[in-house]
């Protein structure tokens, strides 16, 4: 009974005192604040900060929590990250999950792309679906190429954890294509858009 | 109905509406927002109105048919880019619905409730931004002025300045110096001397080795001093006999009190220095408009930081440079936020309605090399009893001192991303 009662008390004191009513920062107040380097509404213009628009929402808040406790490599991203409690992690998620990812053109070579597009088939398509748009894992297609270069780079050189899986169908691409292997998915996600 | 009842009812109904539940209950349907200034604060909160309230009409007046950005400016003193790549035109706002007048703006009327121009136009507003950006204390160094500075650069407002300083540079003899005289805190861009230093530094190493550039400062310390300070050392030979980069703080005698543009020579407290090129950024303070209409406390403008609206007049609010919103600093990405902030409660009053808590991020970075960018971020929230806006403790911070080469090519180029983005949400 009591547990009922409690939203209607809580109503009545808002409506007492409305500036206890103020709500603490909205996830669309929060996520505005990351326009001005990841783009409106999280599509971002390049040349090399991701976009973050229509991320499922796990995937943005084991990226941001990464960040946070330095788990994940970033640049400025573990800085700001630190700023956020996962309530407010939360709430920026389902922000950009809700917005449509807008993608621009980017300067590709076409001879690596189709490359590229047969080692995504082979060796990425089972976890990064559909040829890389975002879904339950992070967004690849479309996603502007230096930073997805960046990210090769730290899985690669140990600075990011990578997981088993994932550098095994990575190797293997390796393998089968030697050094030209990543550049040709770089270049097959930079040229969707 | 008079203006004053008109204003009355609307204060009754703003009331009214927040503690009975009738958060529609407002203003007319389309509420009148001018905007006075075209630059980070005016244009983003412009296009935020529109998209978070559509219905609102939104006027933006600016004296200039484009845009400069005064970020990434340096970049051209070095030649990495052009003027015409931070050269923007109003029609991505137009696009989002805002109309763009270009005319200047003296002082608002906040009894009025009106913008008159110097055109002749009458704008009347339900809520008026204010973001004029800053202007200079002209009488701060003697023998420097509007007149002196078409030869002696300031260079702190993008556009035909940057040019003459670039072309000063190229014309510099081999082995010249550059002086470049910065500002007493607070002003807009607290790294932006520094980093200035090291893009000229960087057209030099290329065409004039044997250059000098000397920073004179009536400060001891600076923004991003440690990171500064690193990469002037790696790139430049900071620190040792050879270096292209000096910088005399104020204990060293580096306030500089006078200029004699006919021999290039600067009075400092303790010497005099002769340059090939002098540039002299001179002490702040908000932009004109904020004075003439009332909405200044000493250099800068007081505003409830909740909103941004200012503690001088109801219904004008102050965003960017010229607003006091310690602790945030001067930059571009400070205005940015601050203008959806702004937005969010001015929207959030025409729906009768308590703004919500604000939040609010900095980030700037500065460009010393090619493949050298370091960066500054902080998270903040606003400590509503002493009306501060604090920094987030345990986030934010500076880029690592001793990072790897790698972490900082990174750095340039998120800077740029950074720039391009900024770019695009406050006016495409």
């Amino acid at each position: 009974m009591m547990k009922k009662k409690m939203p209607y008390l809580l109503l009545g004191l808002a409506v007492l005192f409305p500036a206890t009513a103020a709500a603490a920062p909205t996830g669309q107040a929060l996520a505005f604040t990351c326009a001005g380097c990841h783009g409106t509404d999280g599509s971002s213009v390049g040349p090399s900060s991701p976009s973050i628009a229509g991320m499922d929402p796990e995937v943005f808040i084991d990226a941001m929590q990464g960040y946070k406790f330095d788990e994940r490599n970033s640049t400025i991203m573990n800085r700001i990250a630190k700023g956020y409690n996962d309530e407010q992690i939360k709430s920026m998620a389902w922000f950009f999950a809700k917005q449509t990812l807008r993608l621009k053109p980017q300067k590709h070579d076409a001879a690596l792309a189709k490359l590229g597009t047969k080692l995504h088939d082979e060796y990425c398509e089972k976890c990064h679906e559909d040829g890389g748009k975002p879904g339950d894992a992070g967004t690849l297609a479309g996603q502007w190429m230096p930073y997805l270069h960046y990210t090769m780079e730290d899985f690669v050189d140990g600075r990011r954890d990578y997981p088993r899986k994932m550098k095994r169908k990575v190797d293997a691409a390796i393998e089968a294509e030697g050094d030209r292997a990543i550049p040709a998915l770089i270049h097959y996600y930079g040229s969707q858009h | 109905m008079t203006e004053i009842n008109r204003r009355d009812f609307i204060r009754f109904a703003t009331v009214a509406g927040a503690s009975l539940g009738f958060p529609q209950l407002a203003l007319a349907a389309n509420p009148k927002v001018v905007v006075v200034g075209g630059g980070v604060g005016g244009c983003t909160a412009a296009k935020y109105l529109r998209k978070l309230h559509p219905q609102t009409d939104v006027t933006l007046i600016e004296t200039k048919k484009v845009y400069q950005s005064c970020f990434m400016s340096n970049e051209v003193l070095s030649g990495d880019r052009t003027l015409d790549s931070i050269t923007f035109d109003y029609e991505g706002l137009k696009r989002h619905g805002v109309k763009v007048v270009i005319d200047r703006v003296d002082a608002i009327e906040p009894d009025k409730k009106q913008v008159v121009t110097q055109g002749g136009e009458t704008f009347a507003y339900d809520a008026c931004i204010v973001s004029p950006g800053v202007d200079f204390k002209w009488d701060a160094i003697e023998g420097y002025d509007e007149k002196v500075a078409e030869v002696v650069p300031h260079a702190w407002f993008a556009g035909p300045q940057t040019t003459t300083l670039r072309n000063q540079i190229l014309a510099m003899p081999e082995g010249g110096k550059v002086i470049i005289v910065a500002p007493p805190n607070p002003y807009k861009c607290p790294p932006g001397p520094y980093e200035r230093a090291a893009q000229i530094a960087m057209y030099c190493k290329h065409h004039k080795p044997k250059a000098k550039i000397l920073i004179l400062d009536p400060k001891d310390k600076f923004s991003k001093q440690g990171l500064f300070t690193q990469g002037w050392s790696k790139l430049y030979g900071f620190g040792t006999e050879n270096s292209m980069i000096e910088w005399v703080g104020a204990a060293g005698g580096g306030t500089v009190e006078e200029l004699d543009p006919s021999t290039m020579t600067l009075q400092a407290e303790i010497e005099e220095f002769q340059g090939d090129v002098i540039n002299i950024i001179p002490p702040q303070k908000a932009g004109k408009v904020a004075f003439a209409s009332d909405l200044a406390d000493g250099d800068w403008c007081p505003v409830n930081k909740l909103t941004f609206e200012s503690s001088k007049h109801k219904d004008v609010y102050v965003l960017g440079d010229a607003s006091s919103a310690a602790k945030m600093p001067k930059s571009a990405y400070a205005a940015n936020s601050q203008a959806k902030v702004a937005a969010a409660a001015i929207v959030s009053r025409f729906n009768g309605i308590e703004p919500p808590d604000p939040t609010f991020v900095n980030t700037c970075y500065s460009i010393l090399g090619e493949e050298h960018g370091i960066s500054v971020a902080a998270v903040y929230t606003l400590d509503k009893s002493s009306n501060t806006i604090l920094p987030v403790k345990g986030a934010g911070g500076l880029s690592p001192m001793n990072a790897s080469d790698q972490q900082r090519k990174r750095e340039v180029s998120y800077a740029h991303s950074w720039f391009a983005n900024l770019i695009d949400d406050m006016m495409m």
